[in-house]
This record gives structure tokens, sequence and C-alpha cells, in this order.
């Protein structure tokens, strides 16, 4: 059909056209007061900061660098930032990725080993530190690739096939250090963990850079919309001719390569890296934070800055809960409860539950 | 050789060979003393991973495993080792605790439709900070009663030692079989997980099970727990992390599918025995560097999946087949 | 045939039932009456009401009017559950028991035979053989169910239905995916069941099947009943008749053949030669013209969907040859398919057509852009007109284009898929049932439209099971049965009473 041949179908009844008409282009209000709530509840925790620590919010600059609670929420808000902009993308087309913490580990190996080699004298120019940011990246989109096959072209479980690499990604990455925790000197490399430009941590702005590159990925391409349409109905997708498994096998190395910058900054922040810790627990909390902001577990639509802002809110919590005059072993406790709360919030069964009692006296 | 056992064979199988490998190198393999090491050193872990077994069987999952078992080990030696309360009471407390936290998971998956994932993931979360809350330093647990259950052991001929925990690990087996096969509410988890839509048409009372089998997992973990107690005579709040991970690891090598419906208990013990050969032999060897077993134990991994995937997708193609030749004739 | 069915007393008795659903009625006013030892068979193309009916018996849905009466005693099932504790057991197409579990633990579950505090395994296998064998199936009850061919897991689904003590057994379409043999077999469970006084409510869509093991027969036709015979009045043609047409000497009343020297034209856009997929359809040549609508008729099961799906790409031919305008292509995937200039409205829209919570914007602008690629994204202002322009075009009612499509209307939805595929300009059409499930006013428009796409030039492939509506807009007519293409109807053969002829021919 032509597109300028619209009339050629209102002619039947020209009552329709008035009621369809006066259309306005409104953006859905679901995730406006999603969004607001969870920014409430991220103003209540730093409130709460504010109350319990008077200087919660002051930010000085100390040797040019900015220093306060706020700047140490971002900063170790940064590599979760990374991870949970590569688990929303997974989680929207009804994935999981639970590898993230040990290709973390994997890359901060990898790329420390490459480094220490360049200390060392090697002069090829792999070793240069550049290059080796370029490897470390495309080795968590291979770890990211290994994933999105089983998933996407060998149908596993997404739980499963991404623990596969969870378990044996920390042996790969020991295997990578020797089982050591190789450390190294090279402050460019290390100036990804531990940079500060124009007073700000440098990871702060990576995570910033990253964020905003993936939104405008997904929402300035046609690649969120189809992430989206795979995520709710992929058999209906594919009938529209849409390329569902090559979707699903580009979110998880999308996630893979958010991964390895995590895992980066993570390693040039205390300039080694240890197999073992590097990212331990990190994909529990990424999700975690997906889930705050929004994005359902069983996949649809996603929502990239409400994940950060997730981020921030446990981020807030940690850090409020290490200022406050509470012993710094709550934290998990603390942590447990909020996401019981924010979880049974979002479960329509539990909001029926505790309306069912006001319902029948009403 | 019916397909269902197929898993649990190659779980034999490889167990099996690579005894033998373990045997043709080190024949220390051969002597009750590397056979009771084995029992004792894998217990703790391998009767989580019998509540685990059922978890999945049901088609869920629980994550929650290490951190209570690091839990359970503060609140004994708290308990125990500071407050001086009596251990089998001390016990009697800390299971209760462990089945009602169990079940109370097992109430928000069910009731409110949560994500076992996500449920377990708090759990994991609130038994840790909990063990945190309790106490931050490791605690020596210095009591009669733990010393008489560590004089507790059959000594071989050849001075391998058969202990409390080897006892305890091989009794839950038996345990966890017998629930498994030979009562309702066992063969209630299998049908849950085979098909939950149709066992709620057969009358299989969903709720209950669902809240029963988490129960079942946090009891048994909190068992480990104290088994862990009893040989470390000890708690510390940061052991056991990542845990849930080994114990997950075994019950899908022990050939249980991870969508629920198909599993044994004894391929469960099978695979921890197997996961312990190899810890044992890396240990002995001295020379292979200890990572591989986490390599080793994700290519077992992958290739008990591919091998599950692989046998449903020919019964799906079989299946398929005979349909197609039992297509209606044109009459 | 139990022919004293009149004298006893009904078993299950059924009046004035009704029920409504939010954009359609599903059932208005329907009668139904059981006699024990009766087979009772419902008949209807989807849609028809059959499966609401059964829903309503077994308590899967509640009903809005009328009674159902059990013994004379009106109940009121709740539940599945409930509806079988009453004594009323349904058997579905897809068996509702365990797969993994074995064939006695199934006849069992949640009642096995207790010893010593156990459960006793062999008592379980023991009984389980026994019961079978009444049955005249003598299996290895230990073995999983899921080893074992459907017809053998409906009859063990049939087993403890009835063990259950039912009175009355509802089998859902149990012989869709039977051969000649194995619904010999069923069918002599059905008979033995008969000579016990249970009364079976059988609903099945193949009419040889009917003729072979009915007592009784009710007709179904868009929620209402059309019809209710004791076999021996009822002829196939009748039958026919009934499911899918008007009075046969109203339908008679010819179409006027309307010249087609607007649109049509002669040159083929589609061509199939042999295309067949084993088991799914028989080979068949199919040729397609531009500006042509061809319409597939059959009953259920005939292999019009197959035939759908085989050309657009879903499932792939295993013999023969497909070309577009002349040149031999490869129609492998959806997206091959859609870059020939396909587009296809499924017959399941829920599962297989929109997007749910996506907008009736990015629904209509999908397959556009998965044409278009990841980066070559549609301007919002480009996608807004687009869905402006189709809401208008279609007269689709929504508040606006950003409503999440799952929350319009039935024929709102199929509208919306329309629209998804007009956007995107395509050169041949294939609508499943366009018009299942869709209001009056909805459907009416619908018709038109794919009247108007064809005097475009549009290449069209219509299966409906609407016989008035194929004799409406069809140049050409394909009659399928069993799976298999029995012939062509074209210009003034076209008519209800040919076409259903042609479907009842031996």
């Amino acid at each position: 059909m032509e597109l300028e041949s619209k009339d050629a179908y209102s002619g039947q009844d020209a009552g329709q056209k008035s009621r369809n008409g006066g259309f306005r282009i409104t953006r859905p209000k679901g995730g406006d007061s999603r969004a607001l709530w969870t920014l409430v509840a991220l103003l209540v925790i730093l409130l709460s900061g504010r109350l319990i620590s008077p200087n919660f919010f002051e930010i000085r600059m100390v040797n040019d660098r900015l220093v306060g609670s706020l700047i140490n929420i971002l900063d170790s808000s940064a590599p979760y930032v990374l991870l949970a902009v590569g688990m929303t993308l997974v989680i929207a087309v009804k994935g999981i990725d639970l590898s993230v913490g040990a290709v973390m580990a994997i890359c901060a190996a990898a790329a420390v080993v490459l480094i220490r080699n360049y200390e060392n004298g090697a002069t090829a120019f792999y070793f240069q530190p550049g290059f080796v940011i370029l490897i470390t990246i495309v080795i968590g989109a291979v770890c990211g690739l290994f994933n999105g096959v089983l998933v996407a072209f060998l149908d596993l479980q997404p739980i499963i096939a991404t623990l596969i690499l969870m378990v044996a990604g920390r042996g790969v990455a020991q295997l990578i250090t020797g089982g050591q925790s190789p450390t190294f000197t090279n402050d460019a490399f290390a100036f990804i963990g531990r940079g500060v430009v124009f007073g700000i941590p440098f990871p702060i702005l990576i995570a910033v850079a990253v964020l905003i590159a993936a939104i405008i990925l997904v929402r300035r391409t046609a690649l969120g919309l189809l992430i989206e349409s795979v995520g709710v109905n992929d058999r209906a997708s594919y009938y529209a001719g849409i390329q569902a498994r090559m979707i699903k096998l580009s979110v998880y190395m999308l996630s893979g390569m958010c991964a390895a910058i995590a895992g980066m900054i993570v390693a040039g922040e205390v300039k080694s890296a240890d197999p073992h810790k590097a990212g331990l627990f990190f994909e529990l909390d990424a999700i975690l934070a997906v889930v705050i902001g929004g994005t359902a577990l069983t996949g649809g639509r996603f929502y990239l800055a409400m994940s950060a802002l997730g981020v921030l809110i446990i981020q807030s919590l940690l850090v409020g809960l290490y200022v406050s005059s509470l012993h710094p072993t709550t934290n998990l406790v603390v942590k447990a409860f909020v996401v019981l709360a924010v979880l049974l919030i979002q479960s329509p069964e539990f909001r029926r539950f505790i309306t069912k009692p006001f319902r029948r006296t009403s | 050789m019916r397909s269902r056992y197929i898993p649990l064979l190659m779980t034999f199988v490889v167990f099996v060979a690579l005894y033998l490998i373990a045997y043709s190198r080190f024949s220390s393999f051969g002597s009750m003393r590397v056979v009771g090491n084995l029992l004792r050193d894998n217990a703790y872990w391998g009767i989580a991973a019998i509540g685990m077994t059922f978890v999945i069987i049901s088609g869920g999952i629980d994550l929650s495993v290490g951190s209570v078992i690091a839990f359970t080990g503060v609140f004994c030696a708290l308990m125990i080792g500071r407050n001086g309360w009596d251990p089998l009471a001390t016990f009697a407390v800390i299971l209760t605790i462990g089945t009602l936290f169990g079940a109370t998971m097992g109430f928000f998956i069910h009731y409110f439709k949560i994500p076992a994932f996500i449920v377990t993931l708090s759990g994991l979360f609130l038994a840790r900070g909990m063990a945190y809350v309790l106490s931050t330093d490791s605690i020596r647990i210095d009591h009669p009663f733990y010393k008489q259950i560590s004089d507790l052991v059959y000594v071989f001929p050849d001075r391998g030692r058969f202990t409390f925990a080897a006892g305890m690990f091989l009794l839950i087996l038996i345990v966890g079989i017998f629930l498994a096969h030979f009562t309702r509410f066992g063969r209630n988890v299998y049908a849950l997980g085979g098909n939950s839509d149709a066992a709620l048409l057969l009358g299989v009372p969903v709720g209950r099970t669902t809240i029963l089998v988490y129960a079942l997992s946090s009891f048994l973990t909190v068992l480990a727990g104290i088994v862990l107690s009893l040989s470390k005579q000890s708690g510390d709040s940061t052991i056991a992390v990542g845990l849930e991970l080994d114990v997950i690891a075994a019950v899908v090598i022990g050939g249980t599918l991870l969508t629920g419906g198909v599993g044994y208990v004894i391929g469960t013990f099978i695979a921890v025995m197997t996961l312990g050969t190899i810890q044992t032999y890396l240990t002995l060897d001295g020379s292979l560097t200890p990572w591989w077993i986490k390599i080793v134990i994700g290519i077992l991994l992958f290739s008990f999946v591919a091998l599950q995937k692989l046998l449903s997708s020919r019964k799906r193609v079989q299946s398929a087949k005979e349909q197609l030749a039992t297509a209606p004739l044109p009459s | 045939m139990n022919t004293s069915g009149q004298e006893t007393k009904p078993l299950l008795e059924v009046k004035g039932l009704s029920k409504v659903f939010p954009s359609t009625v599903a059932l208005s006013e329907v009668d139904f009456t059981l006699y024990p030892g009766d087979v009772h068979v419902l008949v209807g193309e989807n849609g028809a009401g059959k499966s609401t009916l059964i829903k309503l018996i077994t308590g899967v849905h509640h009903k809005d009017g009328g009674v159902i009466l059990l013994e004379g005693k009106p109940i009121e099932p709740r539940s599945p559950r409930h509806a079988q504790e009453l004594g009323i057991s349904t058997v579905y197409q897809e068996v509702n028991l365990i797969p993994t579990m074995s064939v006695a633990e199934n006849i069992f579950l949640g009642r096995q035979p207790m010893r010593f505090g156990m459960i006793n395994m062999r008592a379980i296998n023991q009984q389980a053989k026994q019961l079978l064998r009444g049955f005249g199936l003598d299996i290895d009850v230990t073995r999983n169910l899921s080893s074992y061919s459907v017809a053998i897991q409906q009859i063990i689904a049939i087993v403890r239905g009835v063990d259950l003590s039912a009175k009355v057994l509802i089998l859902d379409e149990p012989t869709s995916s039977l051969d000649r043999h194995e619904v010999e077999r069923l069918f002599s469970v059905i008979r033995s069941l008969k000579q016990r006084g249970i009364g079976i409510i059988l609903i099945t869509h193949f009419l040889d099947q009917v003729f072979e093991i009915a007592d009784r027969i009710t007709v179904l036709r868009n929620g209402h009943k059309v019809g209710e015979h004791r076999l021996a009045e009822l002829t196939k043609v009748q039958l026919i008749t009934e499911m899918l047409g008007k009075e046969l000497t109203a339908a008679l009343d010819n179409k006027q053949v309307t010249a087609r020297e607007d649109g049509a034209s002669t040159k083929p856009f589609l061509e199939v030669r042999g295309f067949a997929r084993h088991g799914m359809i028989e080979p068949f040549n199919l040729v397609i013209r531009q500006g042509e609508i061809v319409g597939l008729a059959g009953l259920l099961g005939s292999g019009r969907t197959e035939i759908a799906h085989l050309i657009f790409g879903i499932d792939q031919n295993d013999q023969g040859e497909a070309f577009v305008k002349g040149e031999q292509v490869n129609l492998s995937s959806p997206r091959k398919a859609i870059q020939y200039g396909f587009g296809l409205c499924p017959e399941d829209r829920k599962v297989e057509g929109i997007i749910g919570e996506l907008s009736v914007r990015e629904n209509i602008i999908l397959a556009l852009q998965a044409r278009m690629g990841w980066f070559n994204y549609l301007s919002r202002q480009k996608q807004d007109e687009l869905a402006t322009q189709m809401i208008e075009a279609l007269h689709i009612v929504t508040p606006d284009a950003e409503k999440p499509v799952k929350e319009l209307s039935g024929g709102n939805q199929q509208k919306v898929i329309l629209a998804r595929w007009l956007v995107s300009n395509p050169e041949f059409l294939i609508l499943d049932e366009p018009t299942r499930g869709i209001d009056v006013g909805a459907h009416a428009e619908i018709i038109q439209i794919i009247k108007r796409l064809a005097q475009e030039g549009k290449a069209m492939m219509i299966i409906s099971s609407e016989l008035a509506e194929i004799v409406d807009y069809s140049d050409r007519v394909v009659v399928l049965r069993d799976r298999k293409k029995l012939g062509e109807l074209e210009g003034n053969e076209i008519n209800e009473s040919t076409i259903m002829q042609a479907i009842a021919a031996n």
C-alpha cells in the first residue's frame, strides 16, 4: 500500500475519523511514576544519611580530587552501573547473566598479566596499555559470545548456561594469573580505576559515558525496540521478521563487554587482580539493581537509567550504613530487608494479599 | 536402557573412571583412609546438596545454602562456645530457625509469585548478614560434647577413619532416597517439577509441597552447618562463600535436570564424591594447580547440560517422528 | 449404540448456559443433555463455543447464566479438581499428566497405597497393570509416561479419571494426533466405558469418527447451538452445513461474480509445485496471482494452517519448489519470506501475532523496522505518522497510539497486525482466520479492507471457517480435507454448497 493512499480506507465512516482524530502523542505514563518512586527511595536513603552524619552531603577538594560521601557513592557505583547496563539488556530478553562477576575476574586477570609484560619490557604493540584495554574488551565479548551461543542457539536456560562460566570463570582467572594476585605499577593503565579528571574520579566518568552510550545505542537505533519485542514475545517477533537469536546473542556479548570494563576499573583501583575476589557477588547486586529499577525478570520493557538508579540506591544504602553508628556488620541484613521490601511491593500477588482485608470490609 | 537413567549412568561412569585414574596414580585411593577422608571432607556440603536436589527436582533453586551454613556455624559457636548453651538444645533451636527460614522462602515463592532465584538471593544476603551481626570473629568451641563426637570414630584396619560426619552423610543419603521415592511428599516434588499445571489438576498440594521443599532444603543445610561446626570445632561467618554454586553444580552433574521433574539423590551423592575425588587428587598431586578444579567442574557441568539437551531433543525428535507417522490417515 | 437413552434419566443436563467475555459472547443460552452410556459428540469450528462449554462444565470458567445439573442436582464446579470430585473427569488433547513419572505413578499420584508408612510401589505397579488390562492395554507400567505414544497416554489419563469414580468423562479432541489403529484402540476403550454406564462427551473434528462412535451429536456455531441429532437422523452434508454455513437453500443464492478488470492480473505472484512436508500436508500445487484472493476452505485440521506456515517459512517444506514472480526462491524462514514481500496474520493472535506489552505504534512499525535493520531507525516522527495513518485508515479503536496492544479488543488487535504488514508494503498477504473472535462491526470492516487490498493488486491467501465469508471475497477457493488438497473452485462454481459438497465428497 502506498503511504499516500491513506484516504482509501477512511471513506467508510467519517464519524470514525473524528473519534481518532485528536491523538495526543504521549509517552507511556507507567515508567514515569515508577521513576518517581525509585527517586523518592533514593532521596529518603540519602536524607537518612544526612540525618545520621551532618557532613554527608559535604564535598571537598583534596589534592585536586573531590572527596565526600556522595562522591564515594558514585565511585563505588561505577562498576555496578556498567554491569547493570549489560544485565538490563540481558534481562530484557528474558535472560539472566550470572557470569559477569567471573568475567570481571577473567578480564582483570588478563589485563594485569598483559600490563606486567609491558612493564617488564615487552615491546610488542599489543602490550601497550591502549591495546590491552582493547584486548580485554574483546575477551569480555568472547565470554559473552559463549553465553549467548548457549542461550540463543543451544536453547539452554539462561541460569544454567551462565552458571557454567560463573563456576569455571574464576578457575580460568586463576589459570591466567598462575594462582597469584599479580600487581602492576603502570599509571596509564591504573588511570582507569584511580584517575581523576577535573576532580572527578575517572570510573564515574566511564560509567556515565557507557550508560549514555548504551542509551543512545538502544534508543537512537531500533535495537531497543527489537530487544523489547523479543523479550515480550520471541515467537511473534520471529514471525515479524526479527532475528531473535541474533538479538539475544548480541545482548550477552554487550554484557560481557561491560563486565570487561568493570573488571579493568576494579583492577586499576587496587593496581592488581585478585582472581578470587575481583567481582565476587557483583552479579547479584547488578541483578538486584535491575530489578529495583523496574525491569521485570520476565523480560520486555527495560529501563537503563532506572537500573543505574537502582545501583545508586544499593550503594547509598551501603555508604549510609558505613557512616552511621550502626555496626557495619548489619549492612547485609539491612540490604536483605530493603530488597525484600522492594520485591514485595512489586509483586501484584502481595499487594492483593495486603489489600484483601480492606476490600472485604468495603 | 531407559533414557531416564542415562545421565545417572554417565555420572557413575565418570566417577569410576576418575577414581580409577586417581588409583592408578596414587595407590592410597585403594585404602579406607582415602575413602574415609572423602566421606568426612565432603559430608557437610554433600548433605546440603541432597537438600538442593529436592529443590531442583521441584523446579526451583536455592541460593542461600552457603550463607545458611555460615550462620549455623556462628550461631552454634556463639551459643555453645560463648554462652554455654547445651549443644543438643542449640542444635534443636537452630534447626527450627532454619526450617522456618526455608518455609518462609517457599511461602514467598508460591504465594507472591516472586522468582525463587530472587527470593533465595535475599535469603543469601539475610543469612550471611545475620552471621556477621552475630560475630565477625572466628569463635572456637570448647565443649566436651564436641570432643565426644570427634572421638566417635570407627577405625579400619588400615587406620582409615569412619567419622561421625561420614555416618551422618550416609544416613541423610538413605533418608533422602527414602523421602524421594517412598513418600507422597517425595512423589509430589517430582510431579511438581515434571508439570506443575498437571500436578495441580492431579491433586498435588502445590503450595504445601513448595513450602516443604524449601523448608527441607534449609533444614538439611543447617544440618550441614552443624556437621561442619562439629568437625571444625569453631564458627566463622566468612566460610562457605559461594558454596551454593558447587552444590548446584554437583546436583546437575548428578543427573538432576535443572528444568525439574527428573533427578536422583544417589546421583548427587556420586557427583559430590566425584568432585571430592578430583579435589583429593589435586591435593595429593601438588604439581597440578588447584584452580583446575573449578575449570573441571565447569567442563563437567557443560558436558552434562549438553548431554541432557541432547537426550531431550532426541526424545522430541522421536516423538515428532511418531506424531508424523501417526498423523490421521486420509479417509 | 444406546437406543434406550430416551427413557433413562439424564446424567448431565445443561440449560440455557451462557458465557460473556469482555469482547464477545462465547456461549449463548446453550442446552445440552448427556445420558448414561451415551457418547455425545460436540462439533463446531474453532470459536464455536465447544471449549467454552467444556470449561464451564469443568469449572475452568464460571457461567454467566443457566444451570448445570448432575444427576438432577444443580452443581457449581469451582475448579477442574472440584469437577473431578463431583465425578466429571476431563482428558485433554495435550495429556495433563506428568511426563517424567512412570505410568503407574501417574495413575496413583496423590492416592498411593501405603504400607509401613511407605509408598507400596509393588502394589501401585500391580494395580495399575490390572486396571489397564481391564481396558485391553498390556504395557510396562514402570516406564515413564513420555515413553508411550499420545494414544496410550490418553488411555492412561482416561483410566485414571474413570478410576477416580467418574460419572461423566469429557474427551477434548483426543484423536487429533492418532493414527487409524490408535483411534480404534481408543474407541474400544470408549465402548467399554459406555457399557459401564459412563456418559461421554467427545469433541472431535474428524467427521468419519463422529459417524463411527457417536450416539448423539450437538453442533455449535458462534456460541449458539444450531442442532442436536441422533446419529441415524443425520447425513454428512447436513452436518457440514450446520457447522459451516447457513441453510443450504439460503446459501444457494450465488455470489455475483464481479468483474476483476480493476486489480486482478493473470501474472502469478507465487507459485508452488509439489510443496509438502511429511505429516503436515501432502504435496500440492498452488498459484496465487497479483490482485487475486484465494480462499482456503476445509475443516480444522485439514491442513489449511499448515499450508500458511510452509509458505511463510515457519515450517520448511521437504518436497517441492516455490517461485516468486517466476524466480525460484527458498522460503526457509519468515524473514526470507518477508524479503520476498510476504506477510502473515497468524491464527493465534496472542501467541504468534501481537507483542502484548508494546504499544500500538511499536506493533505497527515492527515488521518494517525489522526489515530496515537495527541502525536504520525510523524517526519517532515517522513512527507516529505511520501509526496515526494506520489507526485512521483501518479505524483502529484506541485512545492513542501508545496504548499497549494487549489492552485492545480482538478485532482491533487484528487490525494492528494487518497494519504492521501494510506499512511495510507487502505484495502478498496470508490471513489465517482474520475474522475469528471479532465483533460484527470490525468483521465487516476487515472484509472491506481485504477487498480493497486485492483491488490495489496485492495477492492474498485467506483461511477462514466462515464459508459465507470465503464465498464473498474469493476469486478462487482451494478445498482441503485431512491434510490434502482436494481441488479448486473458480468463478461461478464458488458457493457454499459446492464447497461443502467438495469437503464432504468421498
